[in-house]
């Protein structure tokens, strides 16, 4: 044996000493994670006992049951999914003589209505108004300050009351509205035409709605540059051509004793909740957007001017693409708080989920499986949202591409 | 580990406090706390409205409060009013927040068999009516098919319109909900709602309570009967049965004509049963856990229950409900106001 061998045995027996140790270590380590988690859910769980028989000693009961009863009551205005036909759900209007869960379906979709209208325009107006707070001009920007300043330091809720009972409820009423070319705008609501479709099934029409579709997608996307100039033409063709033929009608709102029946509208509620949101997270966008536009090097807006671009130019291919990369996961944000905001929908009468939270609560008394609902249904959307922000975040933000 | 030391305390914490609310009567606890926490609305004139001139509540529910602090505690100003809405009252009596609820609360089955609450006896008859705008060219409830009709979320009403314009077969009238009354009054006057629909008393104060109160018009219709009453924690039948018995005190006294006005003369009463009812000769509060004098108390707090009715609802007020005829008049005189044999 050489001295080599020796130390290399030594070696390995030192080294097994160390595995021995390290997984002795590991397992001690697991044992101790383990049982921390099994104290923990331990807990929870006598916590959940303790919540249970606190209640079944009041006399309330803890049960999801009611979810299958008939409603009873109305909703003003939403869309649900209901068991329709050989057990397809069916998406119809909300009526009193569905179950509780639809009610519940109502609300989400009421939710998510206001949610995702009120982030694509306070997306907008958001990014116009950062901009603006940055114009050459003096009148647009201290527009755009005064705006973003009185709009962010009051509150959401006094602003939405205001955006109903001062605003939207001064329109005139149905009788003396304003009819402006099928418009309608009147405290019953703003009604504007729609397309309805009355060809029926036939292969002409489906072609046709297929190509605007196609031609849609391709002017929206615009995959190959150019595509856009043969995209809207074709599109608008296609549309003249089964306009013609009568597969689809301008459907006219008509004012009746009350409200305006066809076409389609948007209820006073509505309108005031989605001019509130929009406002107010446009006024946060707005400074995100602004403060992302001071920190890009100025040397952009340098090399920009002296490739002898314009302003306009500048700021939309040059700025705003690079200003996007930066502020989205602060939009993220803002969208999931919005989102929440949606609730305060109930100060004007609009049934978002947490409004009709309220009314099936104190119909069927259970406020507790209620809340608990509502409150998985505004963390799912939250998580959606997220999701959808952190997945354009990767597309804009591909890695290892310095910001 | 100290983390898991205070989550264990925690726990047992809440069950040990748990089973001692369990085994305790409410009872106990406002005498304990020696303060009554009753849960009133503030925005319905009549029955639980805050007097902005006078900083007061006032009202009929405002009254029974008063009374049941009387009647327990010995004294109406030991009373905290906690506003509840149509939405929270029923929460606010589960979680404790408040012994008991005098909020013009429609007693159904549902209420008692889903919700663990018992109710008191009814304190006010009313029913469901709709107000218009007097100037809307609307007459009667069958003018309304396709309106839009407001009212309180989490009220009765709610069910009660639902159910009438599926009977009448109207597909395009709508139920809009708001918070409250007076975001409801906001909306009719701005003719965002073509009628509004709450309990006949309501809608008459809040017409009576308004600028111009002939601008309004209360449609004939009563879509519904509507019987208030104050409601406590279910399964606690030691305090709700002291309250039972106060207010049938108030009813019983004003059949027996003992009001605010004499009681200190009926106090001096020779009458053996005058003596007994007011705990001057033995009485009946001690076997309900309270004072022989409570009916005095109450009654010395806020007089009889003809006495809260006139003071709330009377001729004297704006919005004077008339009680002749109607099943609020004693029973003795063709109405429904009944109390129980106390002999």
């Amino acid at each position: 044996m050489t001295i080599h061998e020796t130390s290399a045995v030594r070696g390995m027996v030192d080294h097994d000493h160390l595995k021995s140790r390290r997984l002795r270590n590991r397992i001690r380590h697991e044992a101790i994670q383990f049982g921390v988690i099994a104290i923990v859910v331990a807990l929870l769980g006598m916590l959940a006992y303790a919540v249970k028989s606190g209640l079944a000693e009041k006399g309330i009961r803890f049960s999801f049951s009611f979810l299958a009863n008939t409603a009873g009551f109305d909703i003003s205005e939403g869309w649900t999914l209901t068991s329709g036909e050989s057990f397809l759900p069916d998406f119809t209007l909300f009526s009193p003589d569905m179950t509780v869960a639809s009610a519940f379906v109502t609300g989400i979709f009421n939710t998510a209505k206001i949610a995702i209208l009120a982030i694509i325009l306070s997306t907008v107006l958001g990014t116009m108004l950062g901009v603006g707070r940055l114009s050459t001009n003096w009148v647009v920007r201290n527009l755009c300050f005064w705006i973003v300043e009185f709009v962010r330091n009051t509150p959401l809720l006094i602003q939405l009351v205001f955006w109903y009972f001062a605003v939207v409820l001064r329109f005139p009423p149905m009788a003396s509205a304003a009819h402006l070319y099928g418009l309608i705008v009147s405290q019953q609501g703003v009604y504007v035409p729609a397309l309805s479709w009355v060809g029926g099934v036939s292969i002409l029409s489906i072609a046709l709605a297929t190509l605007i579709l196609v031609s849609a997608v391709g002017a929206i996307f615009d995959p190959i540059k150019g595509m856009r100039r043969v995209c809207v033409p074709a599109a608008v063709i296609c549309f003249a051509l089964l306009f013609v033929r009568g597969g689809v009608e301008l459907n006219f709102p008509v004012a009746n004793k009350f409200k305006a029946s066809g076409g389609t509208s948007i209820s006073p509620e509505m309108a005031a909740l989605l001019l509130a949101i929009v406002v107010n997270s446009a006024s946060f966008i707005a400074e995100t957007v602004r403060g992302a536009i001071d920190a890009l090097p100025k040397s952009q807006w340098e090399a920009a001017a002296s490739l002898g671009l314009s302003r306009r130019y500048t700021v939309n291919d040059i700025v705003l693409p690079q200003v996007f990369r930066v502020v989205l996961p602060s939009f993220g944000n803002q969208y999931i708080s919005l989102t929440k905001n949606t609730a305060l929908g109930i100060a004007v009468g609009y049934p978002d989920l947490f409004n009709i939270y309220g009314t099936i609560a104190n119909q069927t008394g259970h406020s507790l499986e209620g809340i608990i609902i509502v409150m998985a249904s505004y963390l799912i959307l939250s998580w959606i949202i997220s999701t959808l922000v952190y997945w354009a975040n990767r597309r804009l933000n591909p890695t290892g591409v310095p910001r | 580990m100290n983390l898991l030391k205070i989550l264990t305390a925690g726990v047992f914490a809440t069950v040990a406090f748990s089973a001692a609310q369990a085994s305790a009567s409410v009872l106990d606890t406002v005498k304990q706390r020696d303060v009554l926490n009753c849960g009133t609305d503030n925005t319905a004139p009549g029955f639980g409205y805050l007097n902005t001139t006078t900083g007061q509540m006032e009202g009929l529910d405002v009254d029974f409060c008063k009374a049941v602090a009387a009647g327990v505690l010995g004294d109406a100003s030991k009373v905290k009013f906690v506003t509840v809405t149509d939405k929270s009252r029923f929460d606010a009596v589960l979680t404790g927040q408040v012994d008991v609820v005098f909020a013009h609360t429609t007693i159904k089955p549902a209420r008692e068999s889903s919700i663990a609450i018992d109710f008191l006896p009814i304190n006010f008859y009313d029913g469901t009516g709709l107000m218009v705008k007097a100037d809307a060219g609307i007459k009667e409830f069958g003018d309304l098919d396709g309106a839009t009709i407001c009212t309180t979320q989490g009220s009765a009403t709610e069910t009660v319109l639902t159910a009438a314009f599926k009977a009448r077969g109207w597909k395009d009238s709508k139920v809009l909900t708001y918070e409250n009354l007076e975001k409801l009054f906001s909306a009719l006057n701005s003719g965002r709602c073509n009628a509004m629909s709450t309990d006949k008393s309501a809608l008459a104060a809040w017409a009576g309570n308004a600028p111009a109160p002939t601008d309004y018009l209360i449609l004939p219709d009563t879509l519904d009967k509507s019987p208030f009453g104050g409601f406590v924690i279910a399964n606690d039948s030691k305090w709700r049965n002291a309250l039972r018995w106060i207010e049938y005190g108030l009813f019983q006294a004003e059949e027996s004509d003992i009001s605010q006005a004499n009681l200190a003369e009926k106090l001096k009463s020779e009458d053996p049963f005058v003596q007994k009812f007011l705990g001057v000769d033995g009485g009946y509060g001690k076997d309900f856990g309270l004072s022989d004098d409570f009916i005095a108390q109450a009654i010395k707090a806020v007089g009889n229950y003809g006495e809260v009715y006139d003071r709330n609802l009377g001729p004297k007020t704006k919005m004077y409900l008339d009680r002749k005829g109607t099943p609020n008049a004693l029973w003795t005189q063709g109405g429904a106001i009944y109390s129980p044999l106390w002999n």
